[in-house]
């Protein structure tokens, strides 16, 4: 977990997270792990237990995996939402934006150029996970 | 003319900065090209077969002069003294250095343009109707909502990685001069019985390998809606568009394997989910970006007459004039189309030339055609004589808007690393072929592209070229009856392909079998839709 990088203060889960379809059939669980291909609204009745949602990367160019991340926070998922897998520096502001609030990427991450791309926009055009307001609602107070 | 505010710049700031950390990091070997490449890319910037080439972005293909003159000396300063104006109302320049890259972002930015997701799989550039805010014919105003499809769809953390590139058009015309249905999303503005304004939606159109004309999703979406609806249109694709082979990832695929009705029933899904989340940028907003494409101060009590007595003058006032919604305006088409010139080629001295005149001819504003073209919008009718003449002199002059020789081609074999032949010697030679006699022939769209990715848009030419390899010789396929007008089509192959000499010969042969058989008014397109394809396949192989 050397590579872990946490935007959260709680306790991070110190269990493996099991897989979509094994936690449907043991909902006791709290740790669940998205691949690519999952239906990530299938957690939608369980989020209040889930403490843990990874979504996995296996390459930064699939995207589907921003789009689960933002249906869960809408659906008003608070727990913890890391990225893990081919998770680039540069992929993780729209990461963030999406609800990520935590990294583990396959190769380490340079804390420094981490804050720095955190901190890159000054704003963002739409609404997005992250509540920042929109570019939009800045214009019109 | 959208002009930035501070958000705005302070956006495309952050970006420049960004990149240039990106090209640091690449120059300095901390980013392997595998990474740097889908960075560069969603700055517009590729690798071709010479060098680096850079597209900036003409959002809707709307210029003021200052950008125009700025994208002159870029070409002067960092290329070879030339820009290429692209099929989506684009500039590229195809010899740029890596190192150069973060400074002409950063010359960009200082007149409000920029290179975001002007390539990459992301949504890219947002196109429109060239002549919008000057056309006759149009509901309202396209660009307002372009623009808010711009600031959405610009830098959007969710479909910054999607399946495969995504291109949207907005028009607002019966006529479509935006080939709005071979779009991933065509929209076209509306009113309803009641008035009220609203966007046709058409998804899933595209041409590449597997060319498919987009079907109506939704017949009226809300125009306090449509950026939700098209948020809805995204995330359906992002999440369950193909991402197994790269060349049936395009939403067109996707639509097309669940049926329109059943896309569309999950986009109405999603839009009933995302309507709760108050996305939509609120009326105020829209009214803001409006309020920038007011018309300019036209006079009245012009002159709607135009002085006719030159013979050359008269001749290309008769092609490259569109009506105006204004009376005593017009709305003029430059060709950058010489015979036996580079299809969409200008020089720096030509890019400044048209940015002066725009400057004192058309209220500082120009337009970039899907069909590698300059529009000056709001001409006087007065003034066009005198405004031709310096055309002229600069070799802008040719009258041949939307005649042979007016050819759409892709860069092809020339720069671009994906081709398999070459379209501009092709596009040189078919031009000086039918120069004489294109008056005579009347419309007629010839399109080529050096690959089957289609940039050059064949299977939308009434006339389309398509370029292939063949055991290693260059070889073109001739596919006719195609359209990217509001008569949609896409065209037929005849048969067997040619060589570069006999491609040439077979556009002749069926454009002289059209004089032949044309009735009273028909175009080429026309006469081929009435006859069909037999008596085109008889003078190409009988």
């Amino acid at each position: 977990m050397a590579d872990l990088i946490r935007l959260r203060d709680d306790e991070a889960v110190d269990h493996p997270a099991v897989t979509v379809d094994s936690f449907l059939e043991q909902p006791d669980a709290n740790a669940v792990r998205i691949e690519p291909g999952d239906d990530a609204r299938a957690l939608l009745p369980h989020l209040a237990q889930i403490a843990l949602v990874e979504i996995n990367f296996p390459v930064f160019g699939d995207g589907r995996g921003y789009s689960a991340a933002r249906i869960l926070r809408e659906a008003g998922y608070v727990g913890e939402l890391r990225a893990v897998g081919d998770v680039l520096i540069d992929q993780l502001a729209p990461m963030r934006r999406c609800g990520f609030d935590a990294f583990e990427p396959d190769r380490p991450l340079d804390p420094v150029a981490v804050d720095a791309v955190l901190a890159r926009f000054p704003a963002a055009y739409q609404p997005a996970a992250d509540g920042a307001a929109p570019i939009w609602a800045l214009r019109h107070g | 003319m959208y002009i930035y505010d501070e958000f705005d710049q302070a956006m495309v700031d952050a970006r420049v900065a960004e990149f240039r950390d990106q090209v640091d990091r690449r120059l300095a070997g901390k980013l392997s090209e595998d990474q740097f490449k889908p960075l560069r890319l969603m700055n517009g910037l590729y690798l071709q077969l010479h060098a680096y080439m850079l597209r900036v972005a003409v959002p809707y293909g709307t210029l003021n002069s200052a950008q125009m003159r700025l994208l002159g000396d870029i070409a002067d300063k960092y290329d070879r003294g030339y820009g290429h104006f692209t099929t989506r109302q684009n500039i590229q320049y195809n010899w740029i250095r890596l190192e150069d890259a973060p400074d002409i972002l950063a010359d960009l930015a200082r007149v409000g343009m920029h290179a975001i997701q002007t390539s990459g799989n992301c949504i890219r550039n947002t196109t429109s109707d060239h002549f919008a805010g000057a056309a006759a014919d149009e509901v309202v105003d396209p660009r307002p909502y372009a623009e808010l499809i711009r600031q959405w769809s610009s830098f959007h953390p969710e479909f910054s990685y999607l399946p495969r590139k995504f291109k949207m058009a907005v028009i607002a015309s019966q006529r479509d001069r935006a080939a709005m249905r071979l779009h991933d999303i065509g929209i076209r503005l509306v009113r309803n019985s009641a008035g009220e304004l609203g966007g046709e939606f058409y998804v899933g159109g595209g041409m590449g390998r597997t060319p498919m004309i987009a079907p109506l999703i939704r017949d009226f979406v809300p125009i306090d809606q449509f950026i939700t609806y098209a948020e809805a249109c995204l995330r359906v694709y992002n999440r369950h568009g193909r991402r197994d082979n790269k060349y049936k990832a395009r939403i067109k695929i996707l639509v097309h394997e669940l049926g329109a009705e059943e896309y569309a029933r999950q986009v109405e899904e999603e839009f009933a989910h995302l309507l709760t989340l108050g996305i939509e940028p609120p009326a105020r907003e829209l009214e803001r970006i409006a309020a920038q494409f007011a018309p300019p101060p036209f006079a009245s009590g012009l002159p709607d007459t135009i002085d006719r007595s030159d013979p050359a003058f008269a001749l290309w006032a008769a092609r490259n004039l569109q009506p105006h919604k204004a009376p005593g305006y017009t709305a003029l088409t430059i060709s950058l189309k010489p015979t036996g010139g580079i299809p969409g080629d200008a020089s720096a001295d030509q890019i400044r030339l048209m940015a002066d005149l725009a400057e004192r001819y058309s209220f500082d504003e120009l337009r970039v055609t899907h069909a590698q073209n300059i529009v000056l919008p709001h001409v006087r009718k007065a003034d066009l004589p005198a405004l031709w003449r310096e055309l002229v002199d600069a070799g802008l002059g040719s009258p041949n808007l939307d005649l042979a020789g007016d050819i759409i081609a892709c860069p092809g074999l020339d720069y671009c690393s994906l081709a398999n032949a070459r379209s501009i010697p092709v596009a040189q030679q078919i031009g000086e072929r039918l120069a004489g006699k294109e008056q005579d022939i009347g419309e007629l769209k010839l399109k080529i592209s050096g690959c089957i990715n289609a940039c050059g848009h064949h299977h939308a030419g009434h006339i389309g070229i398509l370029g292939v390899d063949k055991k290693g010789v260059e070889n073109y396929q001739l596919l006719l009856g195609g359209s990217e007008a509001e008569d949609v089509s896409l065209g037929k192959i005849t048969g067997p392909g040619f060589d570069e000499a006999g491609v040439v010969d077979a556009v002749e042969k069926v454009t002289d079998l059209y004089l032949a058989r044309r009735e009273d008014g028909e175009r080429f397109l026309d006469t081929y839709r009435r006859i069909g394809v037999e008596p085109f396949k008889e003078v190409l192989y009988g």
